[in-house]
C-alpha cells in the first residue's frame, strides 16, 4: 500500500464538481483500490455520493492510500491531481 | 389549416412542430415484483439511458457555455452510477421484491437526506442534485416525460402557463416560439421570449386541441396568430413576413457601436434586464452600456434551500467580470407577489402583491438580507457594480437597508476582504408611495429606476396577472407618466439620474415622452437593445418635448 497525506486548500474543499473530477480521474486506475480518510472516515474514492458526504472542507486533511496495480505510480499521479485540483 | 387568435407578447414568427410542456406527474406506484432479478434489469436499463442522456446535456452545455457548466452533468452521471446509492436499490428490488421506481424514490431520499443534514449549505444544495438525478430515473422507468421537452428537433413549445422555476429549466435551443393558454404580457414566459428574441403567444385558451400535438405550425408573435396545419398560401406569406422580419434585424445589426443620442444630441443609455448570468451574451452581441436591472430571485428559485454566500458571490463575480467594467445594477432579493419559494415558508397571503414581499423581506427577516449584501459587496470587487432595493416605500427602508451596507461593508474591511468602497445604492421607483417621496428618497440614493410593471399595476390598482382587466390595464395612462415625470424631477433637482427598468422603456410609443422628461437610462430586454436606439436617433426632442409635456399635464388628457 501506498499513501499520502495531503491538506485541502481549494476554498470550497471537496464539492460536488471537484468530487465529480477526483472520480472520474480514479476510474482511470482500474487496477487499484484508493481510499480516502478524513479522521475516523474512510471511503472508496469511487464512490462519489459518499465522498461528498464526508464534507471535505479547505484545510482539512486528507490521507490518500492507493492498494494495488503500480501502486507508486497511481499515488504519484493522484497526488498531483490533488494539488493541481483541490 | 387552424387558425388560432391569442395575444402576441414578443415579436417574431416562427414555424415548427408543436409540443405541449409536461409536467412529471408525481404519483408514485409501489408494487411488489414477481421478479426481482428482471426488475433490476429494468433499473440497469433506466440508468444507462439517465446517463446517456446527461452526457448529451453535457456537452450541449459544454458548446453553450463552457466546461464549467458541463461538469455540473458529468456531475450528475456519476451520481446515476454511484456505487452506494445502486447497491442500495438493488437491495430493495432484490431483497425486498420492490418496484424499481419505489427502490429509487426512497434510496434517493435517504441520500438527499444525508447532504441535507450537513453543516455546509453548499453541500446541503447537493440534495436537489440527488432528486435531479433520481427524478430522471424515475421519468425513465415509468415512461413520463420529465418537465421539459423530449423532441430531436426544437419546436413551439405549448403549455398552459409556465412558472419562473420551469422556464429557468427549459432547454431554450429546443425553443422556437411559446405559445400558453393563459398568462400576461408581463408574465415570466412573455419575458423570456422577448430575451430570447423569439415569438411569444398568451392567452389562447382552450383552443389549442391536444390532438395538435406534432403537427406544423406557424406562429407570428406581432399579430398573435397560430395557425396549425398551415395551407401554402398561409405558410408562404408568413415565411415571407419572417424573412422581412431577419432583414430588418440585418440593417439594426449596422447600428450597433453607435452611440444613443438625438437628432439634437441629447444622450440616454440604453442598459439590459437579465435574469442569470447566461443572459450576459445577448447582452453584449446587441450592444447595450450595460446592465440596468439583473434580476437576483433565479439564484434563489434554483435553489432548494437559501444559496450560501459563496454560491451568490461567484454568480455575481461572473456576471461583474463577463461584463467588462460595464456598469451591473443587481437588484436585491425580490420574491413574494408572483414568485414564491418553498423553503422561505412564506404564510399565504390574500393579497400577496401588497404584502410581505421584495425588501420587506429583507428588512424583516435580515439574516437573509446579509447574506446576499456580502456576497454582493465582496463580488464588486470584480466590476463596477450598484446595489438596487426593489419595493421601497418609505425613506427608513432606505435608510435602514443602507445602514446594513454599511455594516456589510466594516465586517468585509476587518476581515481584510477586498471590495469596492463607492458602489451606488438605488432604488426601484415601483410603488405611487415611492413616485410621491420621491425628493425625500433622492437624498438617500445615488439612483432611481422606475419599475413601470409594478408601478402601473399599483397606481392604477389593476392585477398585472390578470388577463381579463384588458383596456383598464393602460402602462400609457398619464397616472402613470406624470408620476415618471415627477420622479424625473425630483431626481435631477438632487443630482441624481432616473432610468426605467419595466417593460415600458422598450415600448417606442413613448420613447419621445421618455426623453421629453428628461429620462436618463432605458433598461430593456437586450433584443430591444437596437430597435430602440434606432428610434433615439431618429428623434428630435426639441420639435416634440414642449407639446408631450403640454399634453401629459393638460386636463384635456381624457385616457
Amino acid at each position: 500500500m501506498k499513501s499520502f497525506d495531503y491538506v485541502i486548500t481549494d476554498p470550497v474543499g471537496i464539492h460536488a464538481r471537484p468530487a465529480g473530477i477526483l472520480v472520474k480521474e480514479i476510474k482511470k486506475f482500474a487496477g487499484s483500490t484508493v481510499t480516502i480518510t478524513k479522521g475516523e472516515k474512510s471511503v472508496n474514492a469511487l464512490k462519489l455520493m459518499a465522498l461528498m458526504g464526508m464534507g471535505i472542507k479547505q484545510g482539512d486533511t486528507v490521507t490518500v492510500a492507493v492498494e494495488g496495480g503500480d501502486e507508486e505510480a497511481v499515488a504519484a499521479a493522484i497526488e498531483d491531481f490533488f494539488k493541481n485540483n483541490l | 389549416m387552424i387558425s388560432i387568435q391569442g395575444k402576441g407578447v414578443s415579436t417574431g414568427v416562427a414555424a415548427g412542430p408543436l409540443y405541449f410542456y409536461q409536467r412529471a406527474k408525481a404519483t408514485l406506484r409501489r408494487y411488489t415484483v414477481e421478479d426481482p432479478q428482471a426488475e433490476f434489469a429494468r433499473f440497469k436499463a433506466a440508468q444507462a439511458t439517465a446517463v446517456e442522456q446527461l452526457a448529451v446535456l453535457a456537452e450541449k452545455a459544454r458548446a453553450e457555455a463552457g466546461d464549467e457548466a458541463a461538469a455540473l452533468f458529468e456531475t450528475h452521471q456519476l451520481m446515476a452510477e454511484d456505487l452506494d446509492f445502486e447497491e442500495a436499490i438493488q437491495e430493495l428490488i432484490c431483497e425486498g421484491a420492490n418496484n424499481a421506481e419505489a427502490a429509487v424514490t426512497d434510496v434517493a431520499a435517504q441520500f438527499a437526506e444525508m447532504f441535507a443534514c450537513m453543516d455546509d449549505a453548499y453541500m446541503q444544495a447537493r440534495a436537489a442534485d440527488v432528486r435531479d438525478v433520481s427524478g430522471r430515473i424515475i421519468s425513465i422507468l415509468s415512461g413520463v416525460a420529465q418537465g421539459g421537452i423530449d423532441s430531436p428537433v426544437p419546436v413551439i413549445l405549448a403549455a398552459d402557463d409556465l412558472a419562473p422555476s420551469e422556464t429557468v429549466q427549459l432547454d431554450k435551443s429546443k425553443i422556437l416560439g411559446f405559445i400558453t393558454e393563459g398568462g400576461s404580457g408581463s408574465s415570466h414566459t412573455a419575458i423570456l421570449a422577448r430575451t430570447m428574441g423569439i415569438p411569444a403567444i398568451i392567452g389562447v385558451g382552450d383552443q389549442l386541441k391536444a390532438e395538435y400535438e406534432g403537427r406544423p405550425v406557424i406562429v407570428d408573435g406581432s399579430t398573435g396568430n397560430v395557425v396549425v396545419d398551415p395551407d401554402e398560401a398561409t405558410a408562404t406569406y408568413l415565411m415571407a413576413k419572417r424573412e422581412e422580419q431577419l432583414r430588418f434585424q440585418a440593417l439594426l445589426e449596422q447600428l450597433k457601436g453607435l452611440p444613443n443620442v438625438t437628432r439634437d444630441g441629447q444622450n440616454v443609455r440604453i442598459y439590459c434586464n437579465i435574469g442569470s448570468p447566461d443572459d450576459v451574451h445577448p447582452v453584449l452581441s446587441n450592444d447595450a452600456g450595460g446592465i440596468g436591472l439583473f434580476r437576483s430571485e433565479f439564484l434563489y428559485l434554483n435553489c432548494d434551500d437559501y444559496p450560501s454566500e459563496d454560491y451568490q458571490f461567484e454568480a455575481y463575480k461572473k456576471v461583474l467580470s463577463d461584463m467588462g467594467g460595464k456598469e451591473v445594477v443587481i437588484r436585491t432579493l425580490d420574491i413574494g407577489a408572483d414568485k414564491q419559494i418553498g423553503y422561505f415558508n412564506l404564510p399565504q397571503e390574500e393579497n400577496p402583491a401588497l404584502g410581505n414581499r421584495a425588501l420587506r423581506i429583507c428588512l424583516n427577516r435580515p439574516e437573509i438580507f446579509r447574506t446576499q449584501l456580502r456576497a454582493l459587496y465582496r463580488a464588486s470587487a470584480y466590476g463596477r457594480l450598484s446595489i438596487m432595493f426593489p419595493m421601497v416605500t418609505s425613506v427608513w427602508e432606505v435608510k435602514e437597508a443602507k445602514k446594513m451596507c454599511r455594516q456589510v461593508m466594516d465586517e468585509l474591511t476587518a476581515e481584510g476582504i477586498p471590495f469596492d468602497e463607492n458602489v451606488d445604492l438605488g432604488i426601484m421607483i415601483e410603488t405611487p408611495a415611492a413616485a410621491v417621496m420621491s425628493d425625500r428618497l433622492a437624498k438617500e440614493v445615488d439612483f432611481f429606476s422606475c419599475g413601470t410593471n409594478d408601478l402601473t399595476q399599483y397606481t392604477l390598482a389593476c392585477d398585472r396577472q390578470n388577463n381579463d382587466l384588458g383596456r383598464f390595464f393602460n402602462p400609457h395612462h398619464p397616472a402613470v407618466l406624470r408620476l415618471l415625470k415627477m420622479v424625473a424631477d425630483n431626481a435631477h433637482a438632487n443630482g441624481i439620474w432616473v432610468g426605467i427598468c419595466g417593460e415600458l422603456g422598450a415600448d417606442l410609443a413613448l420613447t419621445e415622452t421618455f426623453l421629453s422628461i428628461g429620462i436618463d437610462e432605458l433598461s430593456v430586454s437586450p433584443r430591444a437593445v437596437l430597435p430602440l436606439r434606432k428610434k433615439v436617433r431618429e428623434t428630435d426632442v426639441s420639435a416634440v418635448r414642449e407639446e408631450l409635456l403640454a399634453d401629459l399635464l393638460s386636463d384635456q388628457n381624457t385616457i
